[in-house]
C-alpha cells in the first residue's frame, strides 16, 4: 500500500468522522463547522479523484458559502430567541442547543 | 355510565367555550387569561377519564406512526440496496455506460473545440441539463425572496427591531480593522481568479459554475469587509433581475439555435476557433459567462436576503 492511498483511507475515515459527528453534536454552531470541513475533506477527495474543477465548486460552495448561509441564519434565529419571551414558546433555554 | 368525554362528544358539554371566550379578550388581560386557562387545565386534568382515553389514543396512533416509519425505511433501504446491485462492479467493462464516453473522448475536441472535456460536456453535448441547472438555482433565488424579503409590507416595527438594528450596526463587522485590511489585498485576488476560472472554462479546469461560485464568494467577502453600503452603490435589485433575465434567455436561445441547426442537419455559423486560445470552444464561453452570471448574482442575492432581507439598497436600511 503506498502513501497516497493511506492518505485517501484517512481522508475517507475524517470524512464520515465528520459526517457522523454533525448529526451527533449537540451544538448547532459547532455542527456548521464540522460541515465546513467535511466541505473541505471532499474537495480534497474531489482532487485525488482527479476532477479539480468539481474541488472549486466544492471548495467555494460546500465550504465557503453554504456555511456562511447557516451561520446568518444561526444568528438571525439568536436574535429571535433573545426577543421572544422566556416561558412563553419554551425553546429559549440553552442558547445553540438542539431540540 | 357516560364519561367527560363521551358527553363532550354528545355536545352536552363544551369544553372549549371558555377557551375561545379567552382567545376573544386576549389583549385585555393576559394575567386572567392564564389563571383561567390554568383553572381549566386543572379541570380538565380532574377528570381523569377523559385524560386516560386522550392518552390511550394517543399511545395507539404513536404506534401506528412507528410501525409505517419503520416500514417506509425499510423498503427505501431495500430500493436503493436493489438499484446499487444492478451498478456495474467498478471499472468492469460496460457496454451501455461506456460507449458514450468514449464518443466524447475520441471526438470531443473536434466537436466541441474545448480542452477541457468536461466543459464541452455540459455545455456543448449536454447544455440542456446546465440550463435547467441555472433555472433551479433561478428558482431557488425567487423562493428564497418570497420568504425572506423584507418590504414595506411585511416590515416589522417596534423597539425590538430598533434594538435589533442599533446591535447590528454597532457590532458590524465592516469596522473591524483586520478584515477590512485583508479585504483590501485579498478581494480583488478572489475577483481575478473568479473571472479566469470564468474565462478559462473551456481549457482548464472550472468553467461557469466555479467561476460564479468564486465570484459570489469574493463580493460576500466585499460586503462583509466593506458594509452593505458600497455594494449598494453598483448591485440593485434591478441589475440582479437584468443580468440574471439576460444571461439565462441568451442561454437558451444560443443553445436552441444550435440544437436546431443540429438536429435539421443546418449549418452551424458559430466558429470553433483554435483549441487552447481563449476564444474558442464555439459557445462554449458565452454560455460560461452566463452561467457564472448567473450563479455569481444568486450567490450574492442569497446573502443578502438572508442577512439583511433585501437585494440592493432600494428601501435604504431596514427600519430607517
Amino acid at each position: 500500500m503506498d502513501l497516497s492511498e493511506i492518505f485517501k483511507i484517512i481522508l475517507i475515515v475524517l470524512l464520515i468522522g465528520c459526517a457522523v459527528a454533525v448529526n451527533l453534536t449537540p451544538s448547532l454552531l459547532q455542527a456548521v463547522i464540522i460541515f465546513m470541513s467535511y466541505s473541505s475533506v471532499m474537495c480534497l477527495l474531489w482532487i485525488l479523484m482527479e476532477s479539480p474543477d468539481l474541488a472549486i465548486t466544492e471548495a467555494a460552495v460546500g465550504a465557503g458559502v453554504s456555511g456562511l448561509l447557516f451561520l446568518v441564519t444561526l444568528k438571525k434565529i439568536r436574535r429571535e430567541d433573545e426577543n421572544a419571551e422566556p416561558g412563553e414558546t419554551g425553546p429559549a433555554e440553552g442558547k445553540g442547543s438542539r431540540r | 355510565m357516560k364519561n367527560a368525554f363521551q358527553r363532550w362528544l354528545d355536545g352536552d358539554i363544551d369544553l372549549m367555550a371558555n377557551i375561545s371566550d379567552a382567545a376573544r379578550e386576549h389583549d385585555h388581560a393576559r394575567a386572567d387569561i392564564k389563571e383561567r386557562d390554568k383553572k381549566i387545565a386543572r379541570e380538565i386534568d380532574s377528570r381523569r377519564e377523559t385524560v386516560l382515553m386522550i392518552a390511550r389514543e394517543r399511545e395507539g396512533l404513536k404506534m401506528v406512526y412507528d410501525v409505517i416509519a419503520v416500514i417506509c425505511c425499510v423498503l427505501v433501504i431495500l430500493v436503493f440496496m436493489y438499484i446499487i446491485a444492478q451498478l456495474p462492479l467498478y471499472g468492469a467493462e460496460n457496454v451501455r455506460a461506456t460507449t458514450v464516453a468514449e464518443r466524447y473522448i475520441e471526438h470531443g475536441l473536434e466537436e466541441t473545440g474545448a480542452i477541457n472535456i468536461v466543459s464541452g460536456m455540459i455545455l456543448d453535448y449536454r447544455a440542456f441539463d446546465t440550463l435547467g441547472e441555472s433555472h433551479v438555482l433561478f428558482t431557488a433565488l425567487i423562493c428564497v425572496m418570497i420568504l425572506l424579503r423584507v418590504d414595506s409590507k411585511n416590515q416589522r416595527k417596534g423597539f425590538e427591531d430598533y434594538y435589533a438594528t442599533m446591535r447590528e450596526t454597532y457590532f458590524a463587522s465592516e469596522k473591524d480593522t483586520i478584515l477590512r485590511t485583508i479585504g483590501i489585498f485579498l478581494v480583488p485576488c478572489i475577483f481575478v481568479y473568479g473571472i479566469y476560472v470564468l474565462l478559462n472554462g473551456q481549457n482548464s479546469p472550472g468553467g461557469g459554475f466555479s467561476g460564479g461560485a468564486i465570484m459570489g464568494a469574493a463580493m460576500i467577502i466585499f460586503t462583509s469587509a466593506f458594509g452593505f453600503d458600497r455594494v449598494d452603490r453598483f448591485f440593485t435589485l434591478k441589475l440582479q433581475t437584468y443580468v440574471t433575465f439576460v444571461a439565462l434567455s441568451f442561454y437558451s436561445f444560443a443553445k436552441g439555435y444550435v440544437f436546431f441547426t443540429g438536429a435539421n442537419g443546418l449549418e452551424n455559423h458559430i466558429p470553433k476557433g483554435t483549441p487552447g486560445a481563449i476564444l474558442s470552444g464555439g459557445l462554449i464561453l458565452p454560455l460560461d459567462v452566463a452561467v457564472g452570471l448567473v450563479v455569481a448574482c444568486t450567490m450574492f442575492g442569497f446573502y443578502s436576503l438572508f442577512r439583511r432581507g433585501q437585494i440592493g439598497g432600494s428601501l435604504g436600511r431596514i427600519n430607517s
